[in-house]
């Protein structure tokens, strides 16, 4: 292998990819403009719920109560009657419905422990579990005020003081941005190297290589180096502009082991990239391999739930996938401010599977080119 | 004929039609009257506006200005295009480009007479007849993909015969088909105007030899018509003896400049050595032989030719030659040595210029000279003067920081020459490097490879389709089959055979080589022609049938293409795995530790609270402060709590006390779960702390709030997500699905049978969506079973209503697809685009996730219109809350509205023209 040869055919992938606009636009949408939408439009957990009451005690704390639910947490309650509950909540109009007994505030007043009702459409996980808890301390607050007057405030014997780490107002944002990025990277150096070589085939243009004295691991290896060079600066751009800068999201740990990171994950996606390319016949088959092989790297990797909640086996799969490690490390760098010392399995766990997917890609590229 | 048509017969007439695309002209002021009745023959290379020319007399591309009269009435006017388009057949340039590579023979022509709305015994006729007539009845069952040149194009004429046409219109119809086949096609098309003489025929051709035989001629070239008349009027205009030379002759001025009469100098025989050497090279690809034991000797400064039709084994050959290919059998060698592919010194010695001249469009002249240079390591001085060498000899100088991809067709085949002269080979191979190039051009590139081969000693092994071109080399082959027929000097082999010409002593080799494939009895289907019913005339507006012809098209497509089908169908079974496993919301398996600064009982019982529980995984304790830092960095804890020294004896005494819980905020949905988690842990153990202190002593409850966790009481994830995964997957892959089959045609070229058949936009587009709704209602079965059987999600409502609403909202979902085609032009496009525009308002905005109730802006616009929101009602009400149709009819009426108005959309936003 040449270093020069791999040197001027990267220099001429770049000349390529300038002169794509489309795939230019793609790579500065993904790095800009998906990341800060992701970001600012990441909603709060509860936001805007749906919530009907049915008041059958028409009394002040009944109507303190229902009158407690204001957004941004909660719409306006709709006020029905009991009749019309089930139905709205079968049509999804409701997520809670809320029961106000007749006589509860006299029954409170009574202190006989009278009982509220709160249907949940459990069918709505984003809302149904936190928003409960949310009613709850709703109604119960509501109701500690009404009796305020009357007995003395009780206080708890231990306070349990929560303190979240690292994202202390827990800002949905700031995991959007930095995960849309790792996104962005994983899914832009599979296609940019994808495409660089079916474009070459469908123009013929790969056979013209061949004749030369060139090797196809030279081909591939600048294929990677320039399509990855490109991918590292535009995450490098991105962290430094748009989540630092636009966005304001702050970064705990050193965006330089991070970037280091990027490239070692970079040699495995763009080996990837390469070997799907050498599947595919052309590109329309490369694009459904694309959606079949990117979603799960991507959903299953920890970037959008925690890989705890996963069943065991997907767990254990997904080791062997590059976005795991990737993602765990890259939470561990900007999240948290992990160093070398924290994340080094993560590294050496990357450049093995980058060296796997490596051989294994150069291995079919060989095949594919006889 | 109707009485429209004027007796002087002029079948079309062009007044001042101008065309552009973009900034070149396609065609320029262009005034033409063609004869009716006759053979007339557009001649000139490619790119001077024939094609254009014959897409708009029939009627497939939209007059652009001036007026296009065809069959007696302006085809601007739609009306008149509905009433001729019948009567026009039309086989666009391309081999087969009309056709459906792998529906088979007969399935092609059958579709073609459905659309033109024959009955069933008709079309059995018509079909047996126009395949015997072409001698590919006895291919009936092949893929049309799998057919030579020849008898593609002879199914093509199957394909635009099986109505009857008055006109004939053909595009380069025998461009790289070998010289028999193109022999035999004419003599087809002879025959059939003998049988309907009153046919027109127009057609298109870069082959002059060819164009001698035609009634009348138009000479085109740049946009313009240079001449027009019989073949003896243009030789007789301009005192030649053949159309080569006229046409040139015909060219204006500054274009003839510099040229010569091409001019090979005799080469010294026998001298030289041998550089190539062939011997019974043999390439097989699976079943497929693709050449033949295949041998030849090449000497140095040798001009050898290789002849053949396309397919015949030409280009496999020279890869093998150049070691792209590994042969399967037999051997050659280079300089007297055994070739080995991975002897990179070797590839030093050869130039290659592969077929239609690949180079990279996106670097500029000079860049991509430079690249070719560096790659063959010129030593980096000498790369500068090499070029200004190569480009003062090439005469490139003006175009050099040009992308190749603006320039004519002739220069990028001499900028493709330079580049595989870069490094001064001793043997160059070219790969038919005049194909589609104007003769001049031709001329000029042979001269250069003329000087090459006398001049510098240069080896130069070429192939062509061009007879002229062969006469010129010092010994051709032709191939046919994959296998060498002859092998000699061209002088030689017109001796041997008694023959007058080259294309005659080759017409009779292959005749010999194939005495199978017999060209058919034309007799049965003149015949046929006195005996047929006339055609019916093509219904006007919406026919069923036409529809159904285009669904059993698409439908066998799919069938043959089963990687597509499977790809969709597995593809979503994989996703709704994905998805359900992976979009989980369920927060368990938490892991936390303990910084227990108290050690008591009383704080072990705290922590065993905790451990206890389902949601949480004790890790091992605390040691300190760093400690915890470290742990939580690294991602380990996701909980830690901090219990502080003298907990149960301040416990006791009811002194204020504090528990630090420090959460890993870095996933905040995460966090925000433990944090209720445990604050809800914390309360139970204090009530039940303060329940055994106190006993009945304890104050009583204000109040109590009963939650009932309505449709899934054990609140699990998977089964609130799989019913609102279905309606995303069986939105997205149909109306991917459905999207790229239309965009494929625009792609490949089949559209055009849109544009010049009577099928009308609305039959295209439903007859497509019918087998991607029948597709996408398996995939709705399949999803379902893994719902219910796997993923263990109860199933509670009624399946009729389940289904009903699936069968509706997958008419919306592939009439979305049908929708977005209309905007894209290719596949690719179409793949992405359709991928975005589903999913996200289906993921965002249509209550998946998030309820729709719960949106405002645009965003609850979009959910309260789009499909995916009321099949999500659906499929939720039917899964998991017991409900019928009765229950859930507000969300059946948009659904059924939904597929409709997309449809209706998409027909009006398509065209029935190429613009």
């Amino acid at each position: 292998m040449k270093l020069s040869k791999v040197f001027d055919l990267g220099i001429k992938e770049l000349r390529g990819l300038a002169r794509d606009p489309i795939l230019l636009v793609l790579i500065i949408f993904a790095f800009t403009v998906s990341i800060y939408t992701a970001a600012t439009a990441m909603p709060e957990m509860i936001a805007n719920a749906a919530i009907a009451t049915v008041d059958e005690d028409h009394s002040p704390l009944s109507e303190r109560i229902v009158g407690a639910f204001t957004p941004p947490s909660f719409a306006r309650p709709v006020r029905i009657r009991p009749g019309e509950a089930d139905r709205r909540m079968d049509l999804g109009l409701d997520t809670f419905t809320l029961w106000v007994p007749p006589d509860f505030q006299r029954d409170v007043l009574a202190g006989r422990t009278p009982a509220l009702r709160l249907d949940v459409d459990a069918t709505r996980m984003s809302q149904a579990f936190t928003g409960s808890g949310h009613v709850q301390a709703i109604v119960a607050g509501e109701v500690s005020e009404f009796l305020a007057h009357r007995r003395a405030p009780t206080r708890l014997p231990v306070e349990l003081v929560e303190r979240a780490r690292f994202n202390p107002n827990l800002d949905p944002a700031r995991f959007a941005a930095v995960m849309e990025v790792i996104n962005a990277v994983t899914m832009l150096s599979i296609i940019l190297t994808g495409t660089a070589l079916i474009r070459e085939r469908e123009h013929g243009t790969i056979e013209h290589l061949l004749v030369m004295p060139v090797t196809p691991g030279e081909i591939m290896v600048a294929k990677i180096w320039s399509m990855g060079a490109v991918v590292l600066l535009a995450s490098a751009f991105s962290l430094t502009f748009v989540v630092r800068g636009a966005l304001a999201i702050p970064i705990e740990g050193s965006v330089a082991l991070f970037l280091l990171g990027v490239t070692l994950h970079l040699f495995a996606t763009t080996s990837m990239g390469i070997f799907l390319a050498t599947v595919a016949g052309s590109m329309p088959q490369f694009g459904l391999l694309l959606m079949l092989v990117l979603l799960p790297l991507q959903v299953l990797s920890g970037s959008t739930t925690p890989r705890e909640s996963m069943p065991e086996f997907i767990q254990t799969l997904m080791l062997a996938a590059p976005n795991t490690h990737f993602v765990k490390l890259a939470q561990a760098i900007l999240y948290r401010g992990a160093g070398l010392d924290i994340v080094w399995p993560q590294f050496v766990a990357l450049a093995a599977i980058g060296a796997v997917l490596f051989g294994f890609a150069l291995k079919r590229f060989r095949a594919y080119l006889q | 004929m109707t009485a429209l048509d004027p007796p002087t017969s002029v079948v079309a007439r062009l007044v001042g039609v101008t065309l552009r695309f973009g900034r070149t002209v396609a065609l320029d002021a262009v005034d033409l009257d063609l004869p009716a009745g006759c053979m007339v023959g557009l001649i000139g290379p490619d790119g001077v506006g024939k094609s254009s020319l014959l897409a708009l007399v029939a009627g497939s591309r939209r007059v652009p200005s001036g007026r296009v009269e065809v069959l007696g009435g302006d085809m601007a006017r739609a009306a008149h295009r509905a009433e001729v388009c019948p009567r026009i057949a039309y086989m666009p340039q391309g081999l087969g480009k009309n056709l459906y590579a792998t529906l088979s023979v007969e399935e092609n022509v059958d579709y073609f007479a459905r659309l033109f709305g024959h009955g069933v015994d008709e079309r059995r006729r018509r079909i047996d007849d126009l395949l015997a007539a072409t001698g590919l009845a006895p291919f009936a069952d092949r893929p049309a993909g799998k057919l030579s040149g020849g008898m593609k194009q002879k199914l093509g004429l199957c394909c635009a015969l099986v109505h009857d046409p008055d006109l004939l219109v053909l595009d380069e119809p025998t461009t790289g088909v070998d010289p028999l086949s193109r022999r035999q096609f004419w003599d087809l098309i002879d025959d059939i105007r003998a049988a309907r003489p009153g046919m027109s025929v127009v057609v298109a051709t870069a082959y002059m030899e060819e164009a001698a035989r035609f009634d009348h001629l138009v000479a085109m070239n740049a946009g313009r018509v240079l001449a027009t008349g019989t073949p003896a009027d243009l030789l007789a205009r301009t005192g030649t003896s053949d159309l080569d030379a006229a046409f040139i002759a015909l060219l204006p001025e500054e274009d003839r400049m510099g040229h010569r009469a091409v001019v090979v100098p005799p080469r010294g025989e026998s001298d030289g050595d041998v550089v190539v050497e062939a011997e019974d090279l043999t390439k097989r690809f699976g079943d497929f032989l693709a050449v033949d034991g295949v041998g030849f000797r090449i000497r140095r400064g040798e001009i050898f030719g290789f002849l053949g039709s396309n397919g015949c084994g030409k280009t496999t050959t020279m890869k093998m030659l150049t070691g792209l290919l590994p042969a399967s059998a037999g051997s050659s060698r280079l300089f007297g040595h055994a070739f080995d592919p991975a002897d990179l010194e070797a590839r030093r010695r050869v130039g290659y210029m592969s077929q239609g001249f690949s180079l990279y469009g996106e670097l500029t002249v000079r860049q991509n000279l430079d690249l070719h240079a560096r790659l063959f390591e010129l030593p980096a001085e000498t790369i500068a003067p090499r070029i200004d060498t190569l480009v003062r000899r090439l005469d490139l100088a003006d175009v050099l920081d040009a992308l190749p991809e603006t320039l004519p067709l002739g220069i990028r085949q001499r900028l493709s020459l330079a580049v595989a002269l870069v490094h001064e080979p001793d043997i160059l191979i070219l790969d038919e490097p005049t194909s589609g190039v104007d003769p001049i051009a031709r001329d000029a590139l042979w001269q250069i490879l003329i000087d090459l081969s006398r001049g510098d000693g240069v080896t130069i092994f070429v192939s062509t389709h061009f007879m002229n071109e062969a006469e010129r080399c010092d010994r051709i082959s032709l191939m046919h089959a994959g296998r060498v027929l002859v092998s000699d000097a061209p002088r030689r082999i017109v001796e041997a055979r008694g023959v007058a010409t080259l294309e005659a002593a080759f017409i009779d080799l292959l005749r010999e080589a194939r005495a199978v494939e017999t060209s058919g009895s034309v007799a049965s289907l003149a015949a046929a022609e006195v005996a047929g019913e006339p055609v019916a005339a093509a219904r006007r507006g919406f026919d069923p049938r036409r529809m159904l012809a285009c669904s059993r098209r698409e439908a066998l497509e799919i069938r043959s293409d089963p990687i597509r089908a499977t790809l969709a169908l597995i593809g979503s079974l994989v996703l709704m795995v994905v998805i359900g496993y992976g979009i989980n919301m369920d927060v368990e398996g938490l892991t936390f530790a303990v910084l227990d600064l108290d050690r008591t009982t009383t704080s072990r019982a705290y922590v065993e609270e905790i451990a206890g529980s389902r949601y949480f995984v004790e890790r091992p304790a605390i040691v300190d402060h760093s400690d915890l830092d470290r742990r939580m960095r690294a991602g380990e804890l996701g909980l830690a709590l901090e219990i502080p020294p003298g907990f149960g004896r301040d416990l006791d005494r009811g002194r204020p006390v504090e528990i630090a819980a420090w959460i890993d905020g870095a996933m905040p949905m995460r966090a925000e779960t433990i944090a209720g988690y445990v604050q809800g842990m914390h309360l139970y153990w204090l009530s039940e702390r303060a329940r055994v202190g106190l006993g009945k002593n304890a104050p009583p409850a204000s109040h109590v709030l009963e939650t009932r966790f309505r449709y899934n009481p054990r609140i699990e994830s998977l089964l609130a997500m799989v019913p609102a995964v279905i309606p995303m997957l069986l939105l997205m892959i149909p109306a991917m699905l459905a999207a790229m089959s239309v965009v494929r045609e625009k792609e490949l070229g089949s559209i055009v049978n849109l544009y010049v058949t009577p099928l009308g936009r609305l039959e295209f587009l439903l007859g497509k969506q019918l087998p991607y709704v029948a597709l996408a209602m398996v995939n709705f079965v399949l999803l379902t079973a893994l719902a219910v059987f796997v993923f263990r999600v109860p199933f509670t409502g009624s399946a009729i209503a389940f289904a009903t609403g699936a069968l509706l909202y997958v008419i919306a979902a592939t009439a979305l697809g049908l929708l977005i085609a209309t905007f894209m032009r290719s596949q690719i496009a179409a793949l992405f685009g359709t991928a975005i525009l589903t999913l996200l308002p289906a993921v965002q905005f249509s209550g998946m996730i998030d309820p729709v109730s719960s949106l405002s802006g645009a965003g609850a616009i979009i959910g309260r219109i789009y499909p995916t929101a009321h099949f999500i009602t659906i499929s939720r009400g039917t899964f998991s809350k017991g409900l019928d149709f009765i229950d859930l009819w507000p969300a059946f009426v948009p659904l059924a509205l939904a597929g409709p108005v997309l449809v209706a959309v998409a027909a009006l936003l398509s065209k029935k023209q190429e613009a």
